[in-house]
């Protein structure tokens, strides 16, 4: 294929002036894929490379052979015995805080702390670090989580959460320190932290179990990889956007750069930081379903025995799923709000220091009776049992159990005709292609796309799938999150642009679309397979579900921050709405909306694995049937790299393809909206 | 102003104390002396790691065991939510002492029996009495309208029926959740069967898309299996495949007959076995049947008790059976 004219070597060929475009872009993407259509068609299925759903090749077994070499010498291995006396330890703080706040501490009949003791605390720290009506936010999230009936699965999942995150930042921030002062090092912890990101968690999970046992410390331990991406990148970045004068100026100043750390960058990226934990306590709450696959305390536990129990526990499922989101929201809101006050008072703001002491102390004194209380009185030690949570589940149960049953044929229809004219023939060129074509395709679109550097990653990433044996598989996978994006995307330009436009269409989304993303995909998946019957389809529906919001959130920023006098202006000359939003505004927005689609893939890409649960196929089968069985370990190891190399080419390409934009956003937005990818919950 | 409204809250905050203490519910430290004095009396059963797999019927059995174990032999129980490679990853750990239904999985027993090889951490103990049946199984409405559909050799006459947008042209047969041993891709290329395996993928997955097809009367063949609660509520119909005989399924691609019928068993942590908690009594004595074993799985999922409900539920109920066990 010839390069796009913008290609590098263009500028230097002496023609002058620069001709035109002769074919645009999208030209050549279509010449491409009509090639490869008819590749395809010449091929007949022949070379591509399918592989029966329980069949193993020699690269998938020799990782279940190590497995069982671990398994066999695990008493004398010494980095397991290490690993073990830390997950020991591990056990030891979680057992120590859960007898503080949520199991009895035997011989006490209840914990140390009672709920109204544990309100009160958290009431005071809100109130200390985000003012009084966070205080009072918190304390009835809190409050409405013990309703609901879950009050000891919420003190544990915040128990884990708590303890994974400061874990997480004791690791992440002196790497992201170091990260900072060395670009070698940032160069080889980035990949790094991508892997972790993009590598489904299922398929450590079982190796994880032999090195840390069984008990909290594997939640731990699974939640620290999956929440310290995002603790180590942003803290590292805010650090490296302090601003060089001010460096400078102290640097001239004669200070070390020892006391430059700690007297200027990190007092300086305060609020950056705490945007960290933010992001790292929301990524280790979208892990907490998975940690309850290896028996890990908190509310991941009754939404997955839920999910056995079949459909007549969807509203059961619901319940527990919603306290997931009315922590996540509480604990996003206190942080958001303490990382705004740190900003304020950095720059001399935030009231008088003197009342606000006065009244710390005097809300304190009221904790600590509180605590008193708590500790005297069974009624204030153990959450009252009510009906509110088994009432809430009756009317989810009955609205679910009405739609499935009236709509099951419309939605049958809808998922036949959907995979009959989208997902069938695409899967068809993709995956039904001889491999060398359809590799040759994705470099040439690579290439077109992004670039060399683009393509170059192609290529490395297409050798790697192909080294795993799963070629077919991954491009299928490839296929269902194409098709995901495209309808993550369509959904998220109406919806965004709509919200954009009203205030108050903004208003009552938001906080839906907050829910959303927080909302554990295991709670939705028994209805949505009651709709649409297991098949690819279904888990497209549940890749967009988790991917929708994130994408509508920035199409909705990318058309707001286009200029009050440009859209004036295109008013004024008579533009209609319809001109106004094709013409100027989505233009005009086109770097959110590049960005919107690399989220809306990464998202999508996340729920590959869910997918597998579901009746997706290919690798996410491939990874759940890995943690399932043992003799299929290392098939799902390798779909596990396959995700990881599918993951890194598509964010790449469309990277790729939005820095060749110079409209498109910087890193913070990208930062900021990144987390709480999460490939399972 | 500020300082006054805040001392009025304490003040307020001290009424409402005073007010609870009166009407408070009861007694913590109270009991907390009578749990100190009960933990010297208790006996010596100590703790019981029972894992939990994931399917109701699992939890039926490890339930009721449990529920004895607490309340007749006085032991902690712990119950631990994991799939069946993490469980007996943990009988050599010490954090599994029970698996309670196994429907045998050969590689995990090479790897944890002794006599097969292993690092001889498990071992058997006997039948749980029940019986598991796998195949394949077809929607029962569908028995009723094609009565000779279960019989494999008709199977071909009706592929075109169960054809669907997932099964690339070809009938559709649902495999199942990845935990099962299944051959069903063999099967159906070894016997010629104008089929393909689509996997559900999950439990859940199965069940949804059976309940859909009986509701709406559409067409479903798929992997299957007894003793499951499911079974009484949309009674799934077997279809025959050629008999099951020694060894037909030694070699996973050239499988071509139906599944055997499992005896199935409980494993524990040889460790535990070899103690003298008398919990390792109970779960050697411990058997029934299938249908004791769906009563209680019908508590869970359809009745909406919790598993201890459940299983207390039925204990209540059962007394001469329990008697048996105990003894």
């Amino acid at each position: 294929m010839t390069s796009p004219p913008d290609a590098p070597g263009e500028a230097t060929r002496p023609v002058a002036p620069r001709p035109r475009r002769v074919v645009p872009l999208w030209g050549w993407l279509l010449v491409v894929v009509v090639i490869w259509w008819v590749a395809s068609r010449i091929g007949d299925g022949r070379a591509v490379l399918y592989l029966p759903g329980q069949e193993t090749t020699d690269f998938h077994d020799r990782f279940t052979d190590l497995k069982a070499d671990l398994i066999a010498g695990r008493d004398t291995n010494v980095l397991m015995q290490v690993v073990g006396a830390v997950s020991d330890a591990f056990n030891g703080v979680v057992e120590q805080l859960q007898g503080l706040v949520s199991t009895p501490d035997l011989p006490r009949p209840v914990p140390q702390i009672g709920w109204l003791g544990v309100l009160g605390i958290a009431g005071w720290v809100s109130l200390a670090i985000a003012g009084w009506r966070h205080a009072l936010g918190t304390m009835a999230s809190l409050a409405a989580v013990g309703l609901l009936g879950y009050w000891v699965d919420g003190m544990d999942t915040l128990i884990i959460t708590f303890f994974s995150v400061a874990v997480s930042l004791a690791l992440g921030l002196p790497l992201a320190v170091w990260m900072g002062t060395s670009r070698r090092v940032n160069a080889v912890v980035t990949p790094v932290l991508d892997v972790l990101q993009t590598f489904p968690a299922f398929v450590y999970l079982a190796p994880m179990a032999l090195f840390f046992s069984l008990g909290p410390a594997i939640a731990v331990a699974v939640t620290v990889l999956y929440a310290l991406p995002p603790a180590v990148r942003i803290s590292a970045h805010a650090l490296r956007s302090v601003s060089e004068t001010t460096i400078e100026a102290t640097t001239s100043l004669g200070q070390t750069g020892w006391q430059r750390l700690i007297k200027v960058q990190l007092p300086m990226a305060r609020p950056s930081i705490i945007v960290g934990v933010n992001q790292t306590m929301m990524a280790a709450l979208s892990i907490s379903v998975i940690a309850g696959f290896v028996n890990g305390p908190g509310l991941g536990k009754p939404v997955l025995r839920a999910l056995t129990a079949g459909s007549n526990q969807v509203g059961v499922a619901f319940v527990a799923g919603a306290s997931i989101v009315l922590i996540a929201i509480m604990l996003d809101r206190v942080t958001t709000a303490a990382s705004e006050r740190t900003e304020l008072v950095a720059r001399g703001g935030g009231g008088n220091r003197r009342t606000q002491r006065i009244v710390l102390a005097v809300a304190g004194a009221a904790a600590l009776v509180s605590v008193y209380v708590s500790r005297t009185y069974f009624s204030f030690a153990e959450f009252p049992d009510t009906e509110v949570g088994p009432e809430v589940a009756d009317a989810v149960q009955s609205a679910t159990d009405w739609t499935t049953s009236n709509f099951s044929g419309l939605t049958t229809g809808i998922q036949e005709s959907v995979t009959t004219v989208f997902i069938n023939p695409l899967q068809d060129l993709v995956a039904g292609s001889p491999w060398f074509v359809t590799g040759l395709a994705l470099l040439v679109l690579s290439q077109l796309l992004a670039g060399w550097r683009g393509a170059l990653i192609s290529a490395v990433c297409l050798s790697g799938i192909y080294a795993t044996d799963l070629w077919y598989d991954a491009m299928v996978t490839l296929t269902s999150v194409l098709v995901a994006t495209l309808f993550v995307m369509v959904v998220a330009v109406v919806l965004g642009v709509w919200m954009a436009r009203r205030r108050l269409v903004d208003r009552l989304l938001r906080p839906l679309l907050d829910a959303g993303q927080v909302m554990p995909s295991f709670v939705y998946l028994i209805p949505v397979l009651a709709l649409f019957g297991p098949g690819r389809f279904t888990a497209i529906v549940a890749a967009f579900i988790y991917a929708v919001p994130v994408a509508t959130k920035l199409v909705a920023d990318g058309v707001r921050q286009v200029s009050e006098t440009t859209v004036e202006a295109a008013t004024a000359a008579g533009s209609t709405p319809w001109q106004l939003i094709t013409k100027v505004q989505l233009p005009m927005a086109r770097g959110h909306l590049v960005l919107a689609a690399n989220q809306g893939l990464l998202f999508v890409l996340a729920m590959v694995v869910i997918g597998g649960l579901v009746g997706g196929g290919a690798l996410g089968y491939d990874s759940v049937l890995g943690f399932s069985r043992g003799e299929f370990f290392g098939k799902g190891v390798s779909a596990g790299i396959a995700i990881v190399l599918l993951g890194i080419m598509v964010d790449r390409v469309a990277r790729g393809a939005a820095e060749r934009d110079r409209s498109a956003p910087g890193l913070l937005v990208r930062l900021r909206t990144r987390t709480p990818a999460h490939h399972l919950s | 102003m500020k300082l006054r409204k805040a001392s009025a809250i304490t003040g307020s905050l001290a009424t409402l104390a005073l007010v609870l203490s009166a009407c408070g519910g009861g007694d913590i430290a109270a009991e907390e002396k009578e749990n100190e004095s009960q933990a010297a009396a208790a006996g010596d059963c100590g703790e019981l790691n029972m894992a939990v797999n994931p399917w109701v019927g699992f939890a039926a059995d490890a339930y009721v065991v449990g529920h004895l174990a607490e309340t007749e032999l006085g032991c902690t129980v712990n119950y631990k939510d994991l799939k069946e490679e993490v469980s007996w990853q943990g009988f050599g750990t010490g954090e599994v002492d029970v698996v309670i239904e196994d429907w045998g999985h050969p590689d995990l027993e090479k790897l944890y029996f002794e006599d097969q090889g292993g690092d001889g951490s498990a071992m058997e103990m006997g039948p749980t009495g029940n019986v598991g049946i796998i195949g394949w199984y077809v929607a029962p409405w569908m028995a009723e309208e094609y009565p000779d559909i279960t019989d494999w050799e008709n199977l071909n006459d009706y592929a075109d029926m169960f054809e669907t947008p997932e099964s690339g042209g070809k009938g559709q047969f649902l495999g199942a959740d990845p935990s099962y041993v299944q051959f069903d891709e063999a099967i159906v290329a070894n016997l010629g069967l104008d089929f393909q395996v689509v996997f559900s993928g999950s439990e859940a997955a199965s069940i949804a898309a059976f309940e859909k097809a009986e509701a709406n009367k559409t067409p479903l063949i798929g992997y299957f299996y007894e003793p499951q609660w499911f079974m009484s509520e949309v009674p799934l119909v077997k279809v025959n495949l050629p008999e099951f005989t020694d060894g037909c399924q030694d070699v996973a691609q050239d499988v071509a007959c139906d599944y055997p019928e499992t005896q199935l068993k409980k494993v524990v942590a040889t460790e535990f076995a070899e103690s003298d908690s008398p919990a390792v009594d109970l779960i050697a004595n411990f058997q029934w049947t299938n249908d004791d074993q769906n009563l209680v799985a019908k508590y869970i999922s359809v009745d909406g008790m919790s598993a201890e409900e459940a299983a207390a539920t039925w204990v209540e109920e059962n007394p001469d059976k329990v008697e048996a066990w105990l003894s």
